[in-house]
């Protein structure tokens, strides 16, 4: 039983999709998306950069960037108080810089073991297990930092260190709280671990077959394969983890709000108590005079531009390393 | 040279040959021959996934510098029989192997024997070029790093590089990316790279297969040109290529169980290379030599 085949109707070569409507309208809804993004974010500089600026003309940008003083005023119209914003931001950059210190290698160590050497039927409950540290909101990491780990893990453990001869140097020195830098930066280290962990090691997975392949048939062992060629071919992942983390230890707020301490003073030793830029508006924003909201702002809009920057190095370093291995030759 | 190799290759003993001759499929040709050197023995090897075998029994022996070719259909295990020769299947989940493979007089599988050791001592070359994204010098002083050298090493390199016939060609450019390099060029570079950690047994899994016809007439060059020194096992789909370059060729055929839904890769015969291809003894190689299936 032969059917004829479904004949399709020949169109002149000119015009004949123009006659669709779907492309241009689809087109356009395309191009709002991704405008909005752009518009979002310029709005929120914008607004918050005019909202700040008074704090910024008072104390000029690089006086608010490196003062130390820090007391509000309870003016509606002008600024009246002292703005320095360096203690904060040296509370941000300090715990965020610990916080990668400890989680990058571990979070390493963890999605090589998961790849590499878990037996299968172990890898998939550990990366349900990290993918679920993921998913706990922030309370909690709050929450069970405060009543557990700064007690029973952090604070014993910074006690050891402080007395041991590293406790003689004033930044490892003690006396140990139980609120502090150290407590503020083992949460952190802890929240980034899992977003870390995540993307090392989907990173490592990219490895190809074939290059391991082949320094295993030059007699590569295990641990060479994974120190010689997936490490260093995952750099530029590795490089995006780490700021993707470490974009996310910056903005930390609510645990780092609740183990940091709050004082104003710069503490030279990590085991006492400080304070960071986004605890600082999370603690001080309720009943806050319009000019300490200004000045809030402005410490706000400062992490912004950290955050830029930390981007922005991080892309530099990328490319940087990609020309080199790659010769050119491949993106 | 690595002194074990070379004394590894005195001593070899080359009556091992008749001892093993039984499991061989039989060839009227073969037993002509004057007493050959063997350097590499398989003996009822088996290579299962899980509960598929791969491969079934078998067994024949690898001549020292020779280039044997292992030839089949798609499917039939030659690739998968290959890398039982230097142990990578052992890093495949689930595969396992059982048999004998002995290499200079020693099976490999015996339990104290250490596959990283037997890498290197028999090298691989893999069918897509696949040079790191490193440098061609630090491409070919990968494997010779991992050992510890350190002093030489340009040699080494230079060295390894002239015995893949490439050193002209990147002698002004050893700091450029291996990636840089064509088609052909690469596939050299990991020749020169297999050939850095001086095995005396290299093993070639369809290399021309990803190359144009200009890089593959180098590559055969080459390997014929390899010979005097290295044992040379090649996997390839192109039947021509095994006529050109083989001394000796085996063939592969895939044995199909239709109870079990199994399909085995298993081998029909091997021979001098002229023999298979103009006397076949078995009328499957025959069969697939003249194209009338595969």
């Amino acid at each position: 039983m032969a059917t004829s085949p479904p004949t399709t109707e020949r169109r002149s070569l000119k015009g004949s999709t123009r006659e669709r409507r779907g492309d241009p309208i689809f087109r356009a809804i395309l191009m709002v998306a991704a405008s909005s993004v752009l518009l979002i974010l310029a709005a929120m500089i914008i607004r918050t950069s005019i909202e700040a600026w008074p704090v910024f003309a008072k104390e000029g940008i690089w006086g608010f960037l490196t003062g130390r003083q820090w007391s509000v005023g309870t003016s509606r119209s002008e600024v009246t108080g002292t703005y320095g914003a360096l203690p904060f931001i040296y509370g941000t950059l300090l715990i965020s810089f610990i916080a990668i210190v400890f989680a990058v290698p571990l979070a390493i160590g963890i999605a090589l073991f998961t790849n590499e050497l878990a037996p299968s039927w172990l890898k998939r409950p550990l990366t349900y297990t990290v993918d679920t540290l993921a998913m706990v909101p922030s309370v909690v990491y709050a929450f069970v930092g405060m009543y557990f780990f700064r007690i029973e893990v952090w604070a014993p453990v910074g006690q050891f260190i402080a007395g041991t001869p590293a406790g003689e140097v004033p930044f490892l020195s003690g006396p140990v709280l139980l609120s502090s830098y150290w407590s503020a930066a083992n949460i952190l280290a802890i929240m980034i671990l899992p977003i870390i962990t995540a993307i090392c090691r989907d990173v490592f997975a990219q490895v190809p077959a074939d290059e391991k392949n082949a320094a295993y048939a030059m007699g590569a062992t295990r641990w060479e394969v994974m120190s010689k060629i997936i490490v260093p071919h995952s750099f530029s992942g590795i490089v995006g983890a780490t700021m993707l983390g470490l974009g996310r230890a910056l903005g930390e707020t609510l645990a780092v709000a609740v183990l940091i301490g709050s004082t104003r003073d710069m503490t030279s030793s990590v085991f006492q108590p400080g304070d960071a830029m986004t605890a600082l508006i999370a603690n001080t924003f309720q009943d806050a005079h319009p000019e300490a909201i200004w000045a809030l702002l402005a410490i706000g809009v400062t992490l912004f531009f950290i955050t830029m920057a930390v981007n922005i190095t991080a892309r530099l370093i990328v490319a940087r390393v990609n020309t080199r291995v790659s010769g050119g030759a491949v993106a | 040279m690595d002194p074990r190799t070379s004394t590894a290759r005195d001593l070899d003993p080359a009556p091992m040959a008749p001892i093993r001759a039984e499991h061989r499929p039989a060839s009227a040709e073969d037993a002509d021959t004057s007493p050959v050197d063997v350097h590499v023995t398989l003996d009822e090897v088996s290579v299962h996934y899980g509960p598929f075998t791969a491969v079934r029994d078998v067994s024949f022996d690898v001549h020292r510098n020779s280039i044997t070719a292992l030839i089949g259909p798609s499917g039939c295990g030659k690739s998968t029989l290959l890398r039982t020769l230097n142990r990578m299947n052992d890093l495949v989940p689930g595969a396992t192997t059982s048999g004998s493979v002995t290499y200079n007089g020693e099976d490999i599988y015996a339990e104290e024997v250490d596959p990283v050791e037997v890498r290197r001592r028999i090298g691989m070359v893999f069918q897509k070029p696949n040079p790191f994204p490193k440098s061609i010098y630090d491409n070919v002083a990968f494997g010779p790093r991992l050992n510890g050298t350190k002093r030489g090493l340009d040699e080494l390199v230079e060295h390894s590089l002239q015995r893949a016939a490439l050193w002209d060609e990147v002698k002004d450019k050893l700091s450029q990316s291996g990636l840089s390099l064509s088609g052909g060029q690469q596939q050299r570079l990991c020749i020169a790279r297999a050939i850095a950690v001086n095995p005396d047994v290299i093993l070639m899994d369809e290399p021309c297969s990803a190359l144009d016809p200009i890089a593959t007439l180098r590559i055969e060059e080459l390997m014929k040109d390899m010979a005097s020194e290295y044992t040379i096992v090649i996997v390839t789909h192109n039947m021509q290529q095994a006529a050109r370059v083989s001394d000796r060729t085996a063939f592969f055929t895939v044995d199909m169980d239709n109870e079990r839904q199994d399909r085995t890769g298993v081998l029909v015969e091997i021979d001098q290379t002229d023999t298979i291809f103009t006397n076949a003894t078995d009328p499957r190689t025959e069969g697939y030599i003249t194209g009338r299936f595969g």
